[in-house]
């Protein structure tokens, strides 16, 4: 299908105050593109959790905002370190996340079980040593 | 119950005037772990929180909150108010407890999540 739009959001590792900034540009596209209020807050929850892990857990990446007739797609393509045990990082409460992160209140391992709860479908690929790429739709009808 | 009632009934400080002080809260929330605040929050909450860092406000707009309501005479960091005032987002600074604050406002009839 034809895409409307697409956009690039690079997104710095330890980036803390700025983290969030993308997710509220994404969403304030969204709304003006008249994206529903409930799919416009799954978005929005899962666009937010999936930066600050750029922001926490990466070496630094990419967000990139697709929107086509039917969907809105996220993809999250970081430059590593990578996951290890994939099947572990979406256990809810699990979290590798620094003292740093800890303390802002992040690290709560909710991080990926809330993005796979908010969209229509999701796919994690990792490769230690290479990065991990995340992808997620979320369907407008 | 408007956001000005609301700060009328917790004796806090509109620390954001700017921001729409009409505006209609629909729940109340307290917990200070963003990720999990992402998972619960919702549209026209009054979340109390400890944090007060660039992020919480991120998590109210995302989440098109309210009001952030910080207890304990804890004071939000200046660059936060800033980028609240820019998403519209009100802050509310208090001497009661989170305890305090949830106690008045689910007494004045305020619903939790």
């Amino acid at each position: 299908m034809a895409v409307i739009l697409e956009k690039n959001f690079p997104v710095e590792a330890g980036a803390f105050t700025t983290a969030g900034e993308a997710s509220t540009t994404i969403k304030r596209t969204l709304k003006q593109l008249g994206v529903n209020a409930e799919v416009l807050r799954r978005v929005s929850v899962a666009c937010y959790e999936v930066e600050l892990n750029l922001v926490i857990h990466s070496l630094g990446g990419t967000l990139t905002l697709l929107v086509d007739p039917g969907k809105v797609t996220l993809i999250s393509k970081d430059v590593g370190p990578g996951i290890p045990d994939i099947e572990k990082a979406m256990t809810e409460g699990f979290s590798t996340a620094s003292a740093e992160a800890r303390t802002l209140g992040f690290g709560a391992g909710m991080g990926l079980p809330n993005m796979k709860r908010n969209a229509s479908e999701f796919d994690i690929q990792s490769e230690v040593g290479v990065g991990t790429t995340i992808t997620m739709s979320f369907a407008l009808t | 119950m408007t956001v000005n009632e609301m700060a009328k009934l917790i004796e806090a400080e509109n620390m954001t005037p700017e921001a729409d002080g009409n505006a209609a809260v629909s729940c109340g929330y307290t917990c200070d772990l963003l990720s999990w605040v992402m998972a619960h929050g919702a549209a026209g909450m009054a979340w109390v929180t400890v944090q007060t860092h660039m992020n919480v406000i991120a998590v109210a707009s995302l989440m098109e909150m309210a009001a952030v309501i910080i207890p304990e005479g804890i004071e939000m960091e200046e660059p936060s108010l800033e980028k609240a005032k820019d998403e519209g987002i009100c802050v509310l600074q208090t001497k009661l407890t989170a305890f305090e604050i949830c106690a008045r406002l689910a007494a004045a009839g305020l619903k939790g999540k």
